[in-house]
């Protein structure tokens, strides 16, 4: 579904990508950690060509989106939603407004519709209370979470989530993780979430993937990704208390 | 001492940054233009009477004193030269035709490029660097449709409806300055000033107006969109945005009046 073949991008003078190749296949839900600084976000941004490579293929659906003309580039981005590391909510419209954005941009439907599927998202993400408000007066994890009802409301197909729960409380963040495993379970979506979270990282991902320096230095399920021989992957596990011998419940153990 | 050929390279890259950045502002510009034919469909509507209201209200404090104070500089200025020649009542058409030629769309373009475009350039460069920007083209939501045309449609509006309003102060201005302190009276200050000046000099003025609304929206979007570096950047694209505005405004103002009147 979505297909990184040598992909290389330097940013201000440093290689923050060093010819990565993966995949991500239908249904999957693959969690990408490494340390800040590590290129997680600027690998979501070449998914839906808000960053091009300076080498390299990105394929969605067996298709190069390198080179996509405009409309063609629409086209395939309607397949994405997208929640971003900061939220970014437009900060002069109110969240219904906010989530109800895409719907009125592309959507020929009546104002009651509009208002029944974000009221329907709102509620799903806790957030009833909170349509009429501004996103300047909502905290941090109530920023993520509009900038998550946004990302879903028109019923995406792949779902990129950049540290969806970095600043929620962990009730609200088990919350969010539960939503994200839902969403594949139960219709399907294909989701690559950016997580500082190996808890949680552990609990959603079909796959985990690890970058460092430019380089992917562990790509396996949840099981093996914990037992790696790698050493940066454990120093990084340890750094979390995650042991291999611990048990841990993962998204697939409970399937 | 840096070498000939390094300087020469470095004013060669900056040279074609220039033309690239131009080039990526007209881009902006023709899409924005072409949108504006939704400038009133309902998904748009809101937004461009909104940016209308505020370019309107915003400014309307500051253009009312300078105009009048324009206006009485000027009375003032070319009466006490007239009157060595007892010629004071020509205050009238002096102040009319310069302000509506020149100082009316100069002075409202001034003062709009540094409150309403630098209100611009930092809102959409604080889009920029926040990522709102890349979250709309990820919801196929075009910038330049959604941003840049409802602020090109309220200023081009509202720059020359804002220069008739200066205009009229500034001549209301020159009036009270040849009442109290040149012996000119009202009547004859007015007869004098609508003698001389044209329909000619009102259109050009307009017209001017208009040029500078679509230089304040350009120059002020186009650094929104380029900023980079968080804060700091919003800071440095609001300053470059009014520094920029205020050059080509002066320089186009010649143009145009040397184009129409030689
Ligand atoms: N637009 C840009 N211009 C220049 N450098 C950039 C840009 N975007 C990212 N970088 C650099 O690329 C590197 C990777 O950035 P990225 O945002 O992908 O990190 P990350 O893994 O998401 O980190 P974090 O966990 O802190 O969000 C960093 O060194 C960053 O400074
Ligand atoms: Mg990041």
């Amino acid at each position: 579904m979505i297909r990184f073949e040598n992909i290389t991008k330097a940013l201000g003078g440093k290689t923050v990508l060093d010819r990565i190749s993966f995949e991500v296949s239908e249904g999957e839900t693959l969690v990408i950690v490494g340390l800040s600084g590590a290129g997680k976000s600027v690998t979501l941004k070449h998914m839906i060509r808000l960053m091009q490579p300076d080498s390299g293929v990105v394929m969605i659906d067996g298709e190069s989106i390198n080179d996509l003309g405009r409309s063609a580039l629409q086209v395939t981005r309607t397949k994405f939603g997208m929640l971003f590391q900061s939220a970014a909510l437009l900060q002069w419209m109110s969240v219904k407004d906010n989530v109800a954005l895409p719907l009125r941009e592309h959507m020929k439907i009546s104002e009651e519709e509009i208002e029944k599927r974000v009221a329907s998202k709102l509620n799903l993400l806790n957030l009833s209370d909170a349509g009429d408000k501004f996103p300047a007066n909502l905290s941090g994890g109530m920023q993520k979470r509009v900038g998550l009802a946004r990302a879903i409301i028109m019923n995406p197909k792949i779902v990129l989530y950049d540290e969806p729960t970095s600043g929620l409380d962990p009730v609200t963040s088990r919350r969010i993780d539960d939503l994200i495993v839902d969403m594949r379970k139960e219709l399907g979506i294909t989701s690559v979430v950016v997580t500082h979270d190996l808890h949680s990282a552990l609990f959603i991902g079909t796959r985990i993937m690890m970058l460092h320096e430019g380089r992917i230095v562990e790509n396996a399920p949840p099981e093996e990704f914990i037992r790696s021989k790698n050493e940066t992957v454990q120093s990084f596990l340890e750094s979390q208390y995650i042991t291999k011998k611990g048990k841990w419940e993962t998204g697939l153990s409970h399937e | 001492m840096r070498s000939p050929a390094r300087s020469t390279r470095r004013f060669g890259s900056q040279v074609l940054q220039l033309m690239h950045d131009t080039g990526h502002a007209m881009f902006m510009l023709l899409e924005a233009a072409y949108f504006m034919r939704y400038a009133f469909s309902k998904r748009s509507r809101t937004e461009t009477a909104t940016q209308m209201f505020t370019t309107g209200i915003k400014s309307l404090a500051v253009i009312t004193v300078v105009a009048l104070f324009t206006g009485m500089i000027l009375a003032l200025q070319t009466g006490l030269e007239l009157r060595r020649y007892g010629q004071e009542v020509y205050i009238g058409s002096a102040v009319a035709v310069s302000m509506i030629r020149e100082m009316g769309p100069f002075m409202t373009g001034l003062i709009i490029a540094a409150s309403v475009g630098s209100a611009i350039a930092a809102q959409i460069g604080t889009m920029t660097v926040s990522e709102e920007i890349a979250a709309l083209e990820v919801m196929s939501i075009n910038p330049n449709r959604f941003l840049v045309m409802p602020r090109l449609v309220a200023l081009i509006v509202m720059m020359p409806l804002l220069t008739v309003y200066t205009n009229i102060l500034g001549i209301l201005g020159g009036a009270l300055v040849g009442a109290t302190q040149l012996g000119v009276s009202v009547q004859a200050y007015m007869d004098n000033a609508t003698q001389f000046a044209t329909n000619k000099d009102l259109y050009v003025g307009l017209f001017k107006a208009g040029v500078f609304g679509i230089v304040i929206t350009a120059v002020s979007c186009h650094q929104g969109f380029m900023t980079t570096e968080g804060a700091v950047g919003v800071g440095r694209a609001t300053r470059r945005a009014v520094i920029i505005s205020f050059l080509i405004i002066l320089v186009l103002g010649y143009v145009i009046t040397r184009l129409f009147y030689i």
